[in-house]
């Protein structure tokens, strides 16, 4: 998947079921059942003993956990637990005081924090996206929606303005947001707008690693709603390998397929979403899972 | 024709820590193989740890103790300690599910949930779409409901969707938990039907039906989990 060409979603989405028209199993002799895939596949993120305490039990510390592509993998737990550091630490934003995080971008594998701030750039603007909170800091204010979408694109040496607008316009279309706003700036936006338009903005290069820190915090139910259903769906399309931070087992639920949970920056208990969920092992779980209605 | 399904010494015991960790054994020691083409009927009175066993062979609880082994593209999988991704590819291709309720997700048409599994298993759009149509047709789900989120669906229709997706792909090993349980005679025939084409296209079932007449119908074998645990000396729930 080029990073440079303005692909559309659409495009890349009839190339993948025109894939799956050739091979699509009608039962499951043996020969069809494709041999397991673990066998061969190369993890995308490695994080080993990562540790960045800025008091006892501040921060993060002895976090290890292996991540493959096309994996979602949830980080939830209370306030204060560590989520955003270790978040910080994996991206390559905050340096651990102990410990790797080591990326593998197809060829060989890179230890995130000593490759270099340009190299880093590099990666956050092309293959990595990074979803804030809040979406002020994610988004530059003062230019336009198609400029924010078209950024990673010129930065990757697209020029072709026709094609520029073209892929704003389509990732606009997206992630819901009327093509007619494409001029004006995300002020004029809505809070869940204005996610939208974050979402946009870092998928639109198709990263292969995508950070994601509470992602529907602060937004109406009915606004996250919306942005759940994009997100679930665009994760699915493009295959994205994602490291999500929520505090919402439901949002946990409803995206990630494997959870870590944390506490007093300890990951407690790791597993499959619904196992966790549903079986929670350690005491800590159980009280997080039992104290909400449904999930 | 070799197992599908190699079960042995499987225990469960919930530890209740918001209780004063309590604990709760549920199944002690259940050995058992599956082949194909056949359909085992768990049996034992309401709590006997029917479910709990099912979700266990799907990955959604953790065995406390025992193996399980399934083949997965012609290869043995240990499911006790495997990882999320194993338990996820195998749930992709080898096994399926039909819970007792259906998980409703928001804006997620009845057609889009149907079709879900046969998706990620890598199947074309086109021949999902009217192999979920045809499902649904057949469980007379009017075409009217096919393009709605099932949230405001009646229990029974939640259930019939829930079933259709459940039978849209050729699983290996089916899981079904009281699929029956809320329809009327003409549906319920339906679900029995499928389950009968199911086991002679090869698949190997393990159901719960509270219903006498369609565990009769349909059950090659029955494991009753009361006696397979007093037949292992075990006994029945104590607090500890
Ligand atoms: N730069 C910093 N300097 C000092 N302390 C910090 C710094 N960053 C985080 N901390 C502390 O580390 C702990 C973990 O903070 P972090 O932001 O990772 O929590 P979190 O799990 O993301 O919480 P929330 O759900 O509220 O966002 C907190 O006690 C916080 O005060
Ligand atoms: N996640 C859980 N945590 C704690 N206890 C559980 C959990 N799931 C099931 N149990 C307990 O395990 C026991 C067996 O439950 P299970 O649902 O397996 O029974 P069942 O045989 O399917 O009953 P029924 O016929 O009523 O559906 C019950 O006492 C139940 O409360
Ligand atoms: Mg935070
Ligand atoms: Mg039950």
């Amino acid at each position: 998947m080029s990073a440079l060409s303005c692909d559309t979603l659409l495009e890349s989405r009839a190339r993948r079921r025109a894939d799956a028209d050739e091979d699509s199993p009608e039962n499951f002799s043996e020969a069809t059942t494709p041999r397991p895939a673990w066998a061969a596949e190369s993890p995308l993120l490695q994080a080993e003993h990562v540790t960045r305490l800025f008091g006892p039990e501040q921060g993060c510390q002895d976090v290890s956990f292996t991540l493959y592509p096309g994996e979602v993998l949830g980080l939830a737990g209370e306030s204060g637990s560590g989520k955003s550091t270790l978040l910080a630490a994996l991206s390559g934003r905050l340096l651990p005081e102990a410990g790797h995080v080591r990326y593998h971008d197809g060829k060989d594998w890179l230890d995130v924090h000593a490759v270099g701030e340009s190299r880093r750039r590099t990666l956050l603007r092309t293959e990595w996206g990074f979803v804030e909170q809040n979406p002020r800091d994610g988004l530059r204010m003062s230019v336009s929606a198609g400029a924010n979408i078209g950024e990673r694109l010129m930065a990757q040496g697209a020029r072709h303005y026709g094609k520029l607008r073209q892929a704003a316009l389509d990732w606009l279309r997206h992630v819901e947001i009327e093509p007619a706003r494409i001029d004006d700036t995300p002020g004029s936006f809505s809070g869940g707008m204005r996610q939208r338009l974050q979402i946009a903005r870092n998928l639109v290069s198709f990263p292969r690693l995508v950070f994601m820190d509470e992602p529907t915090g602060g937004l109406d139910v009915s606004v996250q709603a919306r942005i759940l259903d994009l997100l679930r769906n665009l994760v699915r399309e493009l295959k994205l390998s994602v490291v999500l931070v929520t505090h919402d087992l439901a949002v946990a639920r409803l995206l990630a397929d494997r959870l870590m949970v944390m506490r007093r920056s300890r990951i407690v208990e790791a597993g499959l979403t619904d196992q966790i969920l549903d079986d929670p092992q350690h005491p800590y779980t159980q009280l997080l899972v039992s104290s909400i209605l449904k999930v | 024709m070799d197992a599908i399904l190699k079960v042995s010494g499987i225990g469960k015991r919930f530890v209740l820590h918001q209780a004063q960790s309590a604990v709760l054994t549920v199944l002690e020691s259940i050995s058992f193989a599956l082949f194909p083409g056949e359909c085992l009927v768990l049996s034992g009175h309401s709590g006997a740890g029917k479910s709990t066993l099912m979700r266990i062979l799907y990955g959604n609880y953790l065995a406390s103790r025992g193996s399980i082994r399934i083949r997965h593209g012609g290869e043995w999988l240990e499911m006790a300690g495997a990882e999320p991704r194993q338990t996820l590819a195998l749930r992709r291709h080898t096994i399926g599910y039909v819970s007792q309720f259906l998980r409703v997700i928001p804006r997620v048409t009845a057609l889009d949930v149907v079709m879900e599994p046969a998706l990620l298993r890598g199947c074309a759009r086109k021949t999902a779409q009217s192999k979920a149509e045809a499902l649904l047709t057949r469980l007379n789900i009017p075409e009217r409901l096919w393009h709605l989120a099932p949230g405001t669906f009646s229990g029974g229709e939640q259930q019939r969707i829930n079933i259709a997706r459940g039978f849209i792909a050729p699983w290996p090993l089916l899981l079904v938990d009281e699929p029956t349980a809320s329809l009327d005679e003409t549906n319920r025939q339906v679900v029995l039907d499928l389950i009968a084409e199911a086991k002679a296209a090869d698949s190997a079932i393990i159901g719960i039906f509270h219903d006498r007449s369609a565990r009769e119908a349909i059950a090659s074998r029955f494991l009753n989990l009361e006696s397979a645990r007093a037949h292992t000396g075990g006994e029945s729930f104590h607090a500890a």
